[in-house]
């Protein structure tokens, strides 16, 4: 489904992504894990183009996305993404931030968008919340509601990139299990976290980057259980 | 009005007169004497027209510039737009001679060199002062809209909208409210520069105020009354401010 070839990222000097080659399978979950500054968020984000490869290609559904003539926004429209620091838009309501997209890409009409948006309000458990501002909920309700507007353009690939690092300890669960619900559902997920339980419940393959390259991957048992890479083991001994 | 008229002539005569005496003459020549008021009236009335007609040339300019520039920066390497490139070196150069020199030689250079010719001074001086508050404009919103946090055009751009509905959605939006106190300044100067057209002969209060200096030799009434005026006017445009800030932050509610 996302074929990544040769995949390089620097930042001037800094050489952030060192030829990653790699593929996501259609229904995938894959979790990527590994220490900070290894190169796990800038991976993800060149997934989607928030980040312009240095070299490489990533094709998404036979669609090379690093060709300038891409529609990358057609593209886009197929690819949820969920942030760390959640961006929703604070000049709107909860309900307008989910149906933004919808209407203005021409996906859905207003009225189609409404009651779609509320069907994602319930999936998330916060329905009461549609009217409110992004300012009077929670951490926790707002990476929630960040996951429903993602979910709002019926993506067929989800990109997570830290999505529980900025949440307090007591609001993670509420969010990993949306996370989890939508991996029940069939979705394609990439996920970058530090949450190892989620890891080794939901992923069917763990990828452990470090470098800039992806030092090991497997499944969780493998990774977890028996890792091989000596820096995945130095590593997973100082979070498990 | 009599006694005006028999006050006026001890004055004049260099006969005794109390400090009241003197006041109310001197009151009444500046403002009430053949109606005078009514120039005031009418100088208040091209100022603000000035400063509206400057407001929206300033606006309008400072709008195009900024957006165009904060584009012109957020392309992505190696797509970069070559119009794009012209237009932005244009603006920066624009902006650059535009806040490099007096507001006062601009005055006179667009009304003695640019439109030597043309009679309309009141038009002239609110086309400069346009031209030369979009400069500042277009500063003041640049500084809003890379205020505005880049996860949020990320959030935009990563559900399938352009840059420029996620411009007009959302970036914009949160960056008027962050620049609102800023934009109220600048147009609080504006309309105290408009006093600067009369250097041009543009017909607004301080002109006003200078014709009835002239009428009378009394300087003190004619300028302490304009400047009376243009405080008022300040105040005004600050309390419209505040009820329109107010407004915005509706979304701040907890």
């Amino acid at each position: 489904m996302i074929d990544v070839k040769n995949l390089c990222k620097s930042f001037g000097d800094h050489l952030v992504l060192d030829n990653i080659s790699e593929h996501i399978h259609p229904g995938e979950k894959v979790v990527i894990i590994g220490p900070s500054g290894s190169g796990k968020s800038t991976f993800l984000r060149c997934l989607n183009m928030l980040e312009t490869p240095t070299a490489g290609t990533i094709t998404f559904d036979g669609v090379d996305m690093t060709d300038p003539k891409t529609d990358i926004n057609r593209m886009r429209q197929r690819m949820g993404m969920v942030f760390q620091h959640f961006n929703l838009f604070p000049n709107m309501t909860v309900l307008r931030n989910i149906t933004l997209a919808p209407v203005r890409t021409g996906f859905m009409t207003k009225s189609e968008a409404e009651p779609w948006a509320m069907e994602l309000l319930g999936k998330v458990g916060l329905e009461d919340k549609a009217a409110a501002y992004p300012a009077q909920l929670s951490g926790g309700q707002k990476q929630r509601i960040a996951i429903a507007r993602a979910l709002a353009m019926r993506p067929e690939v989800m990109l997570f990139d830290e999505p529980t690092s900025a949440l307090d300890p007591e609001m993670v669960g509420e969010v990993l299990a949306i996370m989890r619900k939508t991996a029940e559902d069939g979705m394609t997920m990439v996920v970058v976290t530090h949450e190892m339980g989620f890891a080794r419940e939901v992923a069917d393959r763990v990828l452990f980057m470090d470098g800039g390259i992806i030092q090991e991957q497997g499944t969780p048992a493998e990774i977890f259980g028996n890792p091989q890479n000596p820096r995945t083991q130095s590593f997973l001994s100082k979070v498990l | 009005m009599d006694q005006y008229l028999q006050w006026k002539e001890i004055l004049a005569s260099g006969g005794d007169v109390t400090a009241w005496q003197s006041f109310y003459v001197k009151f009444y020549q500046a403002f009430i004497e053949s109606d005078r008021w009514l120039q005031y009236v009418k100088g208040v009335g091209t100022t603000l027209y000035v400063t509206a007609m400057a407001l929206i040339i300033g606006i309008i300019l400072g709008v195009i510039v900024a957006v165009v520039r904060t584009a012109h920066d957020q392309q992505r390497p190696g797509h970069r737009n070559p119009v794009l490139g012209i237009v932005n070196a244009v603006f920066k150069v624009y902006v650059t001679v535009i806040r490099g020199t007096p507001m006062m030689v601009q005055l006179m250079i667009m009304g003695f060199v640019v439109f030597a010719t043309s009679r309309n001074f009141t038009l002239v001086g609110g086309l400069s002062l346009g031209i030369n508050s979009g400069a500042y404009v277009s500063e003041i919103i640049r500084g809003g809209l890379m205020a505005v946090d880049s996860g949020q055009m990320e959030a935009g751009r990563s559900l399938g909208l352009n840059y420029i509905d996620t411009m007009r959605f959302v970036v914009v939006p949160q960056a008027v409210k962050a620049i609102l106190p800023a934009l109220g300044n600048e147009f609080i100067v504006l309309l105290k520069d408009t006093s600067l057209i009369s250097v041009i002969a543009g017909k607004e209060l301080l002109y006003a105020a200078r014709g009835v200096i002239s009428r009378t030799y009394e300087a003190m009434f004619p300028l302490l009354g304009a400047a009376a005026i243009y405080l008022v006017l300040v105040m005004i445009f600050t309390w419209l401010l505040g009820i329109f800030e107010r407004r915005l932050r509706a979304s701040d509610r907890r």
